[in-house]
């Protein structure tokens, strides 16, 4: 069993403890082609749960990625910075977005797991 | 012979090579200026002849599509043609060579010529006061907004949201958040346009204003706009009408009667303004009387049979630009006006619509159309039809330039996926859109049998698909002589 | 109707194909109570009447008899034929915003040019496409330091074009920006003991303008030196693009963000605009935040040169209210004729053209001096200087009875200053008007 988690919206959150690195599925990743710049949130910033916190954007495209779990930012990828590509060749590792220390361990709950996600998308 | 690529205009550059000739110099030489305040000399520019000048830019012009080469269906620009007279009317010396800061007395052609097309509009759209000057759609859209935070604050609460559709440009948004407020989205209804009923649950006592383009991006007539301006007067909020698509109206619709406080209109677009490679535009504002006292200064007055411009209006939301607007572009706008008259404009609605509507008639069959509302002056396809052949919207839209023609605007509204708007205009005739209709098929076709010939595409413009991804990560913003 | 090329059988044909008897059916989308209630009622014209009515109007601006010594943000320059020519190609008129650059090649290559020239000459390395004019480019500075610095209150030199501070003040007042004036010395320049006490690490920017509105080159670099690594932005504006062509470039005292007029650059005064604002800046940092379109050079699918706009994600058709600017349309056209002016003026034409600006502005203000008429800030100055007479607007009327529009009174924009008047002298001044000008204010002075 994996420890990534995903939202309608195509974020996942891959869960260690009580903290989580969030960031865009593959899926996500692949529908918005290549990214070549990525907004960062505020390290130390407390969000909710749904709030829109930070954007990725590809040429023509400027998506908004929604913190799939409620919680305080820990830290952010500031490697994106210069290599936002990071999100489309790995984003499951090293093109994770911000490390969030989970508030309330029932917002995994609320997520699709991946074997979930997977129907999910193939809708 | 066309050439299909032409170098950088400083290569052409040579020292002691001379492109311009200059009088000779009538005062004593005289050194009035310190050194220390003087540069060397101007690094970066280059040195050419004036032929080679003109070779350059004829060389570029040749790569540029446009509208006095062939069918440019822009959906929401209104790509019209750009009546050559228009053109040299402007370009009268007296205009041209009028400074902003001459006296009245001496500059009352201009003034009346300005009073005049404010006239005019007021006549076509039913409001009591325009102000010409703001630059371009986007400009009168920040104007606009201004006026109603403006006025709202007089009456004591300038409020925090304004409400705008899912299918507006983005303009919409961005004006209003530099105006100061938050933005709320609003969904535009099954049948593509803004119900009512929807419009009432968003309203509360936040809401300034509402901001809806009618007929919206869909080119669907918004029906429930007379409702939802009562209900927005009721609320203590404000109606702004983007009037980007006025072309669709013309003597159908005064936006003024059915409750709209403030519109503005872009002259490059309704009114045949060229749009120059992306402007210089105008977009004039239209307000009802509540709005006289905060409209942007100056305004243009008449007083013993004489034209001035007052700048005393102590509530108004101040300047927004220097001078009076993109002056060269009112002349123009005028002229087409007075050519067409009100009759004229009717009809170059009326052709709109109809171009719009047979288009739409012939294509339904091929490409799939995401509501079925009946629409005005222009007509927006989906993705759907084509997208299972492995085919997006831009690949389409790159083998649309093989053909030779320029493709519709594409990802746009948002609301529909992989959006193709088509706005054809009324200076189309039915062999073009003919020709269009055609080759929008032949493409559909090829999508289906060979879809790589899209994907590769365009296969005969000067250059092929570029590289959007690296201009973004490595900008080169400018030429460097040692690359 | 010459615009329409419907003919009878065609429309015929339409309506048939789209199933309704006429075009009025069409329109039945709007509801009967949306439909207009008011006649309108204006008559067509023809060719012919259209070009009787519109030069009887023009002749109605009945200035051209008069000698004119105006700037003041706008100016009168030589600008060679060429211009008109090329930039009256249909090619360069009637295209859209560049948004399939495969065939808008033209218009892409040609502001990649303007852009690498004005970058040049205001010795930085990023421009943007242009955004409306002077005084939205001034405000658009601010904005951006805004965004980049965080910090809201910002210092505007009391001597920058008062159309420029009213714009900003416009602008910005709906955002929570606060915006303080520094006043100027005796010798008309930013005023040091004014910019020291109003100035503190809480500024956001500080926003001055060279030559300044009273023609006065400004030497700033001081400016640079208080404010050091402090995070506060120095934005210096340009009215007079001319200027550039000589004087030292704003990078030189340590500008951050340039903003300005090029309208100097190719385009007639045409009353006002259009205009041609321009942003430029070296700090890569601040390349993602500025406004307006901007074109950037890139390859092709077969690996050759071309350009495209570029960093679009910026703008409000994709950003939407997040956007760094509301601007969409711009002042495209007035690019190509900057372009086509720089290249065939290019390094050598405008030191010379900007050169007899200096010469002749500068005669103008030394005999002046001589024959007594008071000059009221004595540093060094590019086209324009200030008098001071004993009243002004009398001065600017008598003068105006003898058809010479001398300059612009100060008043008009500081209703408390009664005797200055701001005098432009450009080359298209001759000397013997600049004499004929300081005959008649010597007489009436």
């Amino acid at each position: 069993m994996s420890n990534l988690y995903f939202t309608k919206e195509h974020e996942y959150v891959k869960v260690e403890g009580d903290t989580g690195y969030c960031g865009l599925s593959n899926y996500a990743q692949e529908e918005l082609g290549e990214v070549i710049k990525v907004i960062l949130p505020e390290k130390g910033k407390t969000i909710n749960k749904g709030d829109e916190v930070c954007y990725v954007e590809s040429p023509k495209e400027s998506a908004k990625v929604y913190s799939p779990v409620s919680g305080e930012i820990l830290d952010i990828n500031e490697k994106l910075e210069d290599e936002p590509e990071l999100i489309n060749s790995d984003p499951y590792g090293e093109g994770w977005i911000f490390k969030i220390k989970i508030t309330n361990p029932d917002d995994i709950k609320a997520l699709m797991d991946e074997e979930a996600y997977k129907k999910y998308i193939e809708g | 012979m066309i050439k299909k690529r032409e170098q950088i205009v400083f290569k052409y550059s040579e020292e002691g090579k001379k492109g311009y000739s200059l009088p000779p110099l009538d005062v004593e030489k005289k050194s009035y200026i310190p050194e220390n305040l003087l540069k060397d000399e101007n690094k970066g520019m280059p040195e050419i002849s004036e032929l080679e000048v003109v070779r350059h830019f004829t060389a570029l012009s040749h790569m540029n599509y446009s509208v006095d080469e062939g069918f440019y269906p822009l959906g929401s620009c209104t790509m019209k043609y750009n009546p050559k007279i228009n053109e040299k009317i402007s370009s009268f010396d007296n205009f041209l060579m009028a400074h902003p800061y001459l006296p009245y007395s001496l500059v009352q052609g201009n003034l009346k010529l300005m009073k005049t097309l404010e006239d005019r509009l007021k006549d076509l759209t039913g409001f009591d006061y325009f102000t010409l000057f703001p630059s371009a759609g986007a400009h009168g859209e920040l104007a606009g907004m201004m006026m109603i935070r403006k006025r709202l604050e007089l009456d004591g609460n300038s409020r925090k949201i304004v409400l705008i559709p899912d299918s507006a440009h983005g303009t919409n948004p961005a004006s209003s958040h530099f105006a100061g407020y938050a933005v709320k989205e609003i969904p535009s209804g099954e049948k593509g346009y803004l119900e009512a009923e929807t419009v009432k649950e968003y309203l509360n006592e936040d809401v300034a204003a509402l901001m809806m383009t009618n007929p919206n991006t869909l080119g669907v007539y918004e029906k429930d706009i007379k409702e939802i301006a009562e209900l927005l007067h009721k609320n203590g909020s404000y109606l702004y009408m983007d009037g980007a698509n006025f072309n669709a109206l013309m003597g159908y619709v005064k936006p003024a009667e059915i409750g709209v406080d403030v519109l503005h209109l872009n002259l490059h677009k309704t009114f045949s303004t060229p749009h120059g490679g992306g402007g210089p535009g105008a977009g004039p504002v239209g307000v009802v009387e509540k709005f006289r006292d905060v409209l942007p200064v100056p305004v243009i007055r008449k007083k013993d049979g004489v034209y001035y411009t007052d700048f005393n209006i102590p509530r108004s939301i101040g300047k927004i630009r220097s001078f009076y607007g993109n002056f060269g572009v009112l002349i123009k706008a005028l002229v087409y006006i007075m050519e067409l008259g009100a009759e004229g404009l009717k009809k170059a609605t009326e052709f709109a619509v109809l171009n719009a509507n047979y288009i739409r008639e012939k294509l339904k069959d091929t490409y799939e159309l995401p509501y079925n509302t009946k629409t005005l002056h222009e007509v927006v396809f989906s993705e759907n039809s084509f997208k299972k052949f492995g085919v997006k919207t831009v690949d389409l839209a790159k083998r649309i330039l093989d053909y030779g023609f320029h493709p519709p605007t594409v990802y746009f509204p948002l609301i529909v996926h992989g959006a193709l708007m088509i706005e054809p205009t009324e200076t189309e005739s039915k062999t073009t859109l003919d020709d269009f209709i055609d080759v929008m098929k032949k493409i559909h076709k090829e999508a289906e049998e060979n879809p790589e010939l899209l994907k590769e595409a365009p296969h005969y413009t000067p250059v092929k698909r570029l590289n959007e991804v690296l201009a973004a990560k490595k900008p080169k913003l400018k030429y460097k002589e040692e690359e | 109707m010459r615009y329409f090329p419907h003919g009878k059988n065609s429309i015929k044909q339409m309506l048939e194909d789209i199933g309704v008897n006429n075009i009025e059916e069409l329109f039945e989308a709007i509801p009967d109570s949306n439909k207009r209630k008011t006649e309108i009622d204006f008559k067509p014209k023809s060719e012919n009447e259209l070009m009787e009515y519109f030069k009887n109007l023009s002749e109605e601006n009945r200035y051209p008899s008069y000698k004119r010594f105006l700037g003041a943000g706008a100016y009168e320059h030589l600008i060679p034929e060429v211009v008109n020519y090329i930039s009256g190609k249909g090619e360069f008129v009637t295209p859209y915003t560049p948004y399939q650059p495969e065939v808008a090649q033209g218009t892409l290559q040609a502001t990649f040019e303007y852009q690498t020239m004005i970058a040049n000459l205001t010795g930085m390395e990023f421009s943007n496409a242009s955004l409306y004019d002077g005084a939205t480019a001034a405000a658009e500075g601010i904005l951006l330091a805004w965004r980049v610095t965080r910090k809201n209150r910002f210092l505007i030199a009391g001597s920058i074009h008062p159309e420029y501070l009213q714009t900003i003040q416009t602008y910005v007042k709906n955002l929570g920006i606060i915006i303080e004036t520094i006043d100027w010395d005796e010798e008309g320049r930013v005023s040091k003991g004014d910019f020291e006490q109003k100035y503190n690490e809480n500024v956001g920017g500080i926003l001055i303008q060279s030559p300044n509105f009273f023609g006065i080159i400004e030497d700033y670099s001081w400016i640079k030196e208080k404010i050091g690594e402090n995070k506060t932005l120095l934005i210096t504006a340009v009215a007079e693009a001319l200027s550039l062509g000589i004087l030292k470039p704003p990078s030189f005292y340590g500008a951050d963000v340039v903003v300005g007029e090029a309208q100097s650059l190719g385009l007639y005064p045409s009353y006002g605009g259009p205009t041609l604002g321009f942003i430029t800046t070296s700090n890569k940092k601040f390349l993602w935040e500025l406004p307006g379109r901007i074109v950037g050079e890139t390859v092709d699918a077969d690996g050759n040169t071309g350009y495209v706009l570029t960093l679009s994600t910026r703008e409000q058709h994709i950003r939407r209210e997040r956007a760094t600017s509301n601007i969409c349309s711009n002042q495209a056209w007035c690019i190509i004729r900057a372009s086509v002016f720089l290249s065939v003026y290019g390094k050598q034409g405008l030191k010379e053209l900007a050169y007899q600006n200096i010469q002749k502005a500068n005669y103008a203000k030394e005999q002046m001096k001589k024959r007594d008429i008071k000059i009221k800030f004595d540093a060094p100055v590019f086209n324009e200087f200030v008098i001071e007479v004993e009243d002004a607007e009398k001065v600017y009327n008598s003068l105006l009875e003898k058809k010479i529009i001398c300059g612009i009174p100060l008043k008009w924009f500081f209703p408390e200053d009664t005797k200055s008047i701001l005098i432009t002298v450009t080359e298209v001044v001759s000397k013997e008007d600049i004499d004929l000008l300081i005959k008649e204010l010597e007489e009436i002075k």
